[in-house]
């Protein structure tokens, strides 16, 4: 089984170390972990350094992956393009890439399945620069979905969607860590579904760690005075799960 | 429907797989078309001129030369032929360079014409033209393309690397293409008022851009190029296409978006300022060649770039053509027929296919 985990992990942008001192508890198979943190905190940042695509100190590591290169898949925040590409074959470029030119029956099969499972069938043929927000990142969510990763990174993958859409995707993305063993890394902003879908949250602020660990020992009324600037309670809804009920803004 | 689980889908996952295959099959049929439309263009270009033959003359004398008289294979071979070719690899080769540059930079305005890559080499030309000084040791004969040649390389290679400064966007790159066209132009001018008036109708006659200039040794090193550049972009056909969704999304597929970049560049480069250091400035083929490939096939580079291939060279075959007819015995300067063939088409194009423009 795949396991992850961060020891002392920064991230720089040219000579300017942006992120720094991450360390995580080991993250295993199946886990969901949500990185919060207020706007420009070093989420995106955080995640580029996990996926290699920053330099930094600290070591990121990897057990038990055979997958090589395709073991961690990144999905920006930024979903916008203006490519003439159908939704199909933006999902097929994710998949196919560093191989042969020829599509296989199974590479189709997959991208059907997954298109499938997000609801998004209808949209298969339409250009990407005809999509809403909220399409658009379900297509990222799928192009992320058909590397078929051991470690999925998601930088805000909801933050654009309905509340219901919100509610699916995240339960989708949950049954997938469980049932196909993958680790799923998701930043977001919204401390509810943090709660309701994290096995453990990674709090940073100001591209420092301020805590990581059970959703509840990290989200509480005194973090979210001291980092958010919020007066807030943590409340159980009609079932059962815990939400943030927000007062005010904190005196 | 709810968001469902992966393994659980049967018969509405077919769909798309089947979707996908019969658009893949048209997108070949197209490139099909396109090619026998090239056949076509080639051999009318052959048959097309003071002399006119009909097409069976044509392909009798490409396949049976000694079955038609001296005449006609001498004007077919030797008159014809060299002009009809170069105008082929030409235009194919200008319009790979103006798909690859658009695509690294993220920019439909990108092209050999506009970034100044033309203008370099029309200058270096003039250079070559006025002072007779070459930028090279090379022969007498090879001064004006080798000069246009140093000229549109060093363009190229300059804004490669203000490209990959740091906090340069895409929109300063073609800026800075627009600052270089004024540039050479100016230096261009500057070169022509000190010309003598024999050198200056020279200068005049290059910049336009004619297929006449053609040789066998210049379209066997500008096939060459466009030969070797080739395979190189096809093995990183998923790699580029993934560029057009974005640097960040290429290189969250795994994509080394700076060193494929850099290696296009260097490619383009050599795509671009061969053929111009050949045959002067032909201005719209690297611009309209990669829009008509995009309209049609999309920009999947396993059909963008054999459509851009087969759009640029189709394109410069027929002005070719359009060059010789419009007045009978007068071969006008291909560069000012492209332009003139090119917008309109280009415009049309647009109005009738909205959706699929960039």
């Amino acid at each position: 089984m795949v396991a992850l985990e961060l020891d002392g992990v920064g991230a720089r942008y040219g000579k300017r170390l942006v992120v720094s001192e991450v360390s995580t508890p080991t993250i295993t198979a199946g886990e969901i972990v949500a990185v919060i943190g207020p706007n420009a905190a070093g989420k995106s940042t955080l995640f580029k350094r996990v996926a290699g695509l920053l330099s930094g100190p600290g070591e990121v590591r990897l057990s038990q992956s055979s997958k090589g290169k395709n073991s961690i898949s990144y999905m920006p925040q930024d979903t916008s393009a203006n490519a003439v590409l159908t939704v199909y074959e933006s999902i097929l470029l994710a998949r196919k890439q560093g191989s042969a030119w020829s599509v296989a029956d199974d590479d189709l099969t997959l991208i059907d399945h997954v298109m499938t499972a997000l609801n998004i069938t209808e949209i298969a043929f339409r250009d990407l620069g005809a999509l809403s927000g909220g399409q658009r990142q379900l297509v990222s969510v799928a192009q992320t979905l058909v590397r078929e990763p051991d470690i999925m990174l998601m930088d805000e993958p909801t933050s654009a969607l309905d509340l219901h859409r919100q509610v699916e995707v995240l339960s989708f993305m949950q049954a997938q860590a469980r049932q196909k063993g993958m680790i799923v890394l998701i930043a977001i902003h919204d401390l509810n579904q943090a709660l309701r879908f994290a096995d453990k949250v990674l709090l940073i602020a100001d591209g420092k760690m301020r805590a990581c660990g059970d959703p509840l020992d990290v989200i509480n009324p005194a973090m979210l005075r001291d980092i958010y600037g919020v007066d807030a309670r943590i409340e159980k809804c009609s079932r059962q799960f815990d939400h943030v009920i927000v007062d005010g803004v904190a005196a | 429907m709810a968001v469902a689980d992966i393994t659980d889908m049967t018969e509405a996952a077919a769909q798309g797989r089947g979707e996908y295959r019969a658009r893949t099959r048209r997108k070949i049929a197209i490139l099909v078309g396109l090619s026998l439309a090239l056949c076509l263009s080639f051999a009318v270009d052959l048959a097309w001129g003071p002399a006119r033959y009909g097409l069976d003359q044509v392909v009798l004398a490409l396949f049976h030369p000694d079955a038609v008289s001296a005449q006609v294979r001498t004007v077919v071979w030797d008159i014809r032929m060299p002009v009809a070719v170069m105008a082929i690899v030409v235009g194919a080769a200008l319009s790979v360079a103006g798909a690859q540059m658009q695509t690294i930079l993220a920019n439909p305005l990108a092209s050999p014409f506009t970034l100044g890559i033309s203008a370099a080499a029309s200058f270096g030309a003039a250079l070559g033209i006025v002072t007779t000084v070459p930028l090279l040791p090379v022969a007498a004969g090879l001064i004006v393309p080798v000069n246009a040649f140093i000229m549109a390389l060093a363009a190229t290679l300059f804004i490669h690397f203000v490209s990959q400064a740091r906090g340069v966007t895409v929109q300063t790159v073609v800026l800075l293409g627009i600052a270089l066209v004024f540039t050479f132009n100016a230096l261009l001018a500057f070169v022509q008022y000190l010309a003598s008036e024999q050198a200056l109708s020279q200068v005049v006659f290059w910049t336009m851009g004619s297929l006449t200039k053609a040789t066998w040794p210049k379209i066997w090193i500008t096939l060459v190029v466009l030969l070797v550049a080739l395979p190189l972009f096809a093995r990183n056909a998923w790699a580029l296409t993934a560029i057009r969704l974005g640097e960040d999304k290429a290189a969250s597929f795994g994509v080394n978006v700076r060193y494929v970049r850099l290696e296009t560049m260097l490619i383009i480069s050599l795509l671009a300022s061969v053929p111009v250091s050949f045959v002067g400035t032909i201005g719209f083929v690297g611009l309209v060649g990669p829009h008509i490939a995009r309209m049609i096939l999309g920009e999947d580079q396993r059909f963008f770039l054999p459509g851009s291939v087969l759009a640029g060279a189709l394109l410069l075959s027929v002005t070719s053509i359009v060059s010789k007819s419009i007045i009978p015995g007068v071969v006008f300067p291909i560069g000012i027929i492209t332009a003139l063939v090119g917008v309109p088409f280009f415009i049309s194009l647009i109005l009738s296919n909205v959706r699929r423009s960039w």
